[in-house]
Formats: C-alpha cells, sequence, structure tokens
C-alpha cells in the first residue's frame, strides 16, 4: 500500500514535471534553444492566479485563466524583446540571455512582491480515502493528471492535424524550406513561445497547490527537473515530455519513499546521467541523421 | 514579356563575395536555365530571388514590381515556387503532409483537386501518400519537393539542381516532366551543372563562373558554343 501511495505521488508530481516540459520541449523544437526563463514563467504564473484569487477575489478557474493570459503575452514578450535579436547568433549567446531573463524574472518578483513565502490556496481542496482509507489521494492530484492528459492529447492533436501544427513541425525540421512554403517562421515561433507559457500558468497553480509556499524561486528547482524530464524523454518530442515528466516524477517519489529525501534530488539526476549514456537522444528521442 | 528580372545582384555570405553583379531575366512562357560549376553562385542567385539571401543594392522585380524586400515567406503568395538545392523536403511528416505544406498559403478549397494533379503528374506519390517521406528513395524525394512546390500553383517555378544524386534514368524522368510543366505553360528557372541536359530543353542560358555571368544565349546556342563545349559538355 506504501508503494501505491508513492506511486500516486509520483504520478501526479510527473504530470507537473511534464506539462513544464511540454513547454520547455516545444521551444526547443521549433527555435532550438533551451528557456531557461521557462521555470520563472511558472513562478510569475502562480503570483497571478495567486493575487487574482486573493485580492481580487476572483474564482479560482478565472485566477488561473487570467494567468494563462498573462504568461501568454509575458512569454510573446520575452521571446520578442530577448531571443529574436539572437535568431542568427551563436546558441552561447542565446543560452546566457535565457539564464540572464530567468534572474530577471525572479528579481523582479523578488522587487514586486517581496521575499516573504506566500501561502497558495490549493485549486482544489479535499482527499478521497480508499481502501478503506489507506490510501489517500487528493483531489489535487487527480486533477493533476487529468490535466496533463488533456494537454498532451491536444498538443498532439494540434501538431499532427492542424495547418498551424504541421507549419511549427515543418519550422522545427528545416525553417529554410518551411518559409519557401509561405510560412511564417518568426510568427510560429511566437505561436511556441505563447503555447508553452500559457502550460506554465497551469502548471504555477498545480505546482502551488502541491506545495503551498510561494516565493520568487518557487519555479526554479522544478524548471530545471522539467528540463531533465524534457531531456530524459527526448527533447523536442512531445510524447518524450510526457514520458519523461511521468517517469522522473516517479522515481523521484520512490527515491523520497523508499531511499531519503535529502538525496532524492541527486537520485533523479543519476538515473538522468545513466540514461543518456545508454541512450544520447533520450528514451523518445530521434536519432538526428544527417543524409548527405 | 518579361516576368522575373534581376539587375546587379550583390550577394555575400559574411566577407565572402559570392554573386557578383549578376543580371539576368526570364520570360514569360520561358525555360531559363543557369549552368555553371560548383561555387558558381547559382543557388545563391535563387536563394535571393525567393528572399532567403538579400543582395546589396540592385533590383529584382517580379511582374514588374519590386520584390526585393519582400520577406521570403511572402514570395511564395506572389507565385514563385523555390524547388532548393537537396530538395529540403520535410522528413519526418508524411507525403501527404508535405504537400499540404506546400499548399500552405493556397486557398484550401482547391488543396484536394490540387494534391491529384500532382499525384497523376507523379504517380509513385500517390501510392506512398501515407509514408514518411524520410523513408522516400532519392528520386521519389525529388519529386515530393517538385510537387510540393507545385501545389501553391506557381507562375514561376525554380529548380535548383534537381538531377543532383540521381540515376540517369530518373534524371530522364525529372527532365521529362519539366518539359512536360513547361507545355502546360510554367514557366521555369532552372539551375543545372548537369549542362547538357539543361540546355537541351531550355530556351536561354546563362553560363556563370565564381559569381559572375560570362555567357549568355539560346539553349542551342550555347550547347554549340566551344567554351561551352569545352567546360561543361565534355567536349
Amino acid at each position: 500500500m506504501k508503494f501505491l501511495a508513492y506511486l500516486v505521488s509520483g504520478i501526479s508530481l510527473g504530470s507537473i514535471y511534464a506539462i513544464i516540459a511540454l513547454g520547455y520541449t516545444m521551444v526547443y523544437g521549433i527555435a532550438k534553444m533551451l528557456n531557461f526563463a521557462h521555470g520563472d514563467v511558472i513562478m510569475i504564473g502562480g503570483y497571478i492566479s495567486f493575487l487574482a484569487a486573493t485580492n481580487l477575489g476572483l474564482p479560482t478557474l478565472v485566477s488561473v485563466l487570467l494567468a494563462m493570459v498573462v504568461c501568454t503575452v509575458l512569454g510573446i514578450v520575452i521571446e520578442a524583446l530577448a531571443y529574436k535579436p539572437l535568431r542568427s547568433a551563436p546558441s552561447l549567446a542565446v543560452l546566457i540571455t535565457a539564464i540572464g531573463v530567468s534572474y530577471l524574472l525572479q528579481n523582479a518578483a523578488l522587487l514586486i512582491w517581496g521575499a516573504n513565502p506566500k501561502s497558495y490556496t490549493p485549486v482544489v481542496e479535499g482527499t478521497l480515502h480508499l481502501f478503506d482509507g489507506q490510501l489517500s489521494v487528493s483531489y489535487v492530484s487527480l486533477l493533476t493528471v487529468a490535466c496533463c492528459i488533456v494537454i498532451m492529447v491536444g498538443l498532439t492533436l494540434f501538431t499532427n492535424r492542424t495547418k498551424m501544427g504541421k507549419a511549427m513541425r515543418a519550422c522545427s525540421e528545416d525553417k529554410g524550406a518551411a518559409q519557401l512554403m509561405g510560412i511564417n517562421v518568426n510568427r510560429t515561433i511566437s505561436l511556441t513561445f505563447a503555447i508553452g507559457s500559457a502550460l506554465a500558468a497551469i502548471a504555477g497553480a498545480l505546482l502551488c497547490s502541491f506545495s503551498p509556499t510561494l516565493m520568487p524561486t518557487t519555479g526554479a528547482m522544478p524548471g530545471i527537473k522539467a528540463f531533465t524530464a524534457a531531456v530524459f524523454g527526448g527533447i523536442g518530442s512531445i510524447p518524450g515530455a510526457f514520458l519523461g515528466g511521468i517517469l522522473l516524477g516517479v522515481i523521484e517519489a520512490l527515491a523520497k519513499g523508499y531511499i531519503s529525501t535529502q538525496l532524492s534530488n541527486s537520485i533523479v539526476f543519476a538515473v538522468l546521467i545513466i540514461i543518456l549514456l545508454v541512450r544520447p537522444a533520450g528514451l523518445l528521442g530521434k536519432n538526428t541523421q544527417e543524409k548527405v | 514579356m518579361t516576368m522575373l528580372k534581376a539587375e546587379d545582384l550583390n550577394v555575400y555570405y559574411g566577407p565572402i563575395h559570392a554573386v557578383k553583379g549578376v543580371s539576368f531575366e526570364v520570360n514569360e512562357g520561358e525555360v531559363v536555365t543557369l549552368i555553371g560549376a560548383n561555387g558558381a553562385g547559382k543557388s545563391t542567385t535563387l536563394k535571393t530571388v525567393s528572399g532567403l539571401m538579400h543582395s546589396r543594392g540592385g533590383k529584382i522585380e517580379f511582374m514588374g514590381k519590386s520584390i526585393a524586400s519582400v520577406p521570403a515567406h511572402k514570395i511564395v503568395q506572389l507565385g514563385i515556387a523555390h524547388v532548393p538545392e537537396g530538395r529540403r523536403i520535410f522528413t519526418l511528416m508524411t507525403v501527404e503532409e508535405n504537400l499540404d505544406m506546400g499548399a500552405f498559403t493556397a486557398n484550401t478549397a482547391d488543396v484536394e483537386a490540387d494534391k491529384e494533379r500532382v499525384f497523376e503528374l507523379f504517380p509513385r506519390l500517390k501510392e506512398r501518400r501515407k509514408q514518411i517521406a524520410g523513408t522516400l528513395s532519392g528520386g521519389e524525394q525529388q519529386m515530393l519537393a517538385m510537387g510540393r512546390a507545385l501545389m501553391s500553383k506557381p507562375k514561376l517555378l525554380m529548380l535548383d539542381e534537381p538531377s543532383m544524386g540521381l540515376a540517369p534514368i530518373l534524371v530522364e524522368q525529372v527532365f521529362d516532366i519539366i518539359a512536360e510543366l513547361h507545355k502546360a505553360g510554367t514557366t521555369i528557372l532552372l539551375v543545372e551543372q548537369n549542362a547538357e541536359m539543361a540546355l537541351s530543353i531550355a530556351d536561354r542560358a546563362y553560363v556563370m563562373e565564381t559569381g559572375r555571368i560570362t555567357l549568355s544565349g539560346t539553349g542551342a546556342e550555347l550547347a554549340a558554343s566551344e567554351e561551352v563545349q569545352k567546360a561543361y559538355l565534355g567536349g
């Protein structure tokens, strides 16, 4: 029963990682850059939904929607101001800029909202008791897993069935050829950032519902872990982000339960290193073969 | 009537001056070819027309309007389709999805009919419409690249080395199709290293050498010219 409890908590934590990882992986797939500020967009999303609910007294769903709108705009603005001018710059310059944007967001949050942690009210409260109370699953966990599945299915349908989704895949493979088809590459990249950031807002609300302390650094660690999850699953791959996120969450929960809470992060990253040694492209990553 | 007119194009890759004062024109209904050795600047010239590269100074006019500052993704809407060197199909997408991308700017109502037209021209693509494009053979990939470009119903079709890497029998097939498209009224600008094939179907031709146009004339004139014979036709 203990194992089942760890598994459930791992899957729900992993679902949050997966939602965040989708943002990383989509942006990487199309813009070929690691947006290290993604974790901090989650934090901003957390603050917006927190303030909307506590200060403005808006209903939970409306506050999360508001957070999604704000994060979407933020994502588009970050891309336009910080990354777009570097489109043809070396990838190292873009990476450093992304780290810079990450610190900028954290410090802006510190300036605006202060360092004191805020206590976030979960988006749903209550717990489901199963097996005569031996296994308890919070409604937040169930909601998280459901959100993750809906988002995953939605994104898969979007990229496979819609014209814009296919255009994204085309840009991801060959921007020059995509332009020759009449696809506006800049607009496609903006759209990708918009989607990733809207997902970050959802992840922010869910994350803070799990561990209700909200502060400017809240997004940093989950951001790094979700990035790890994206690499783990194969960066650039949407099912990979999903699989990587869930696995990472489960490994973390089991490590916490059976080995040591302090060591759990080290164990997670050790597993990542081992997987990458065996499969450098990640679990579902494509081995990029250059065809001459 | 002049369809495409380029004047004094100068294109650079960083410090390298790849295209040096190139001028040429393509009249409506013609097949015009740019021939020349590897690195002569032929592909760069095509990329400049389709907006992927930019010329310092000079002029590019299509149907009487300047297109030098039109962004690449808007060129196809004007009626210019570019089949790039190395085909550059979307290898992770299916054959049909590649054609859908070719029709990205086209009127959605016509897409199915246009696909059928492409399938008529390239029956192999129809057989493989659900197949991932990266698994096609080289010849099939070239056909897909051409079919994809035709989905936009171009007035001017620019082909960059369609014979590259293909077996002789496939080269013949590709050139038959180019001739067929020409007959159906498409204007064609063809870049080729295979000078013999290119000159055999071209109304007019330009010879490029290290970034400059060194010779021009009708296809037949150039095929007969001693210089071209010596340099490109192994005569």
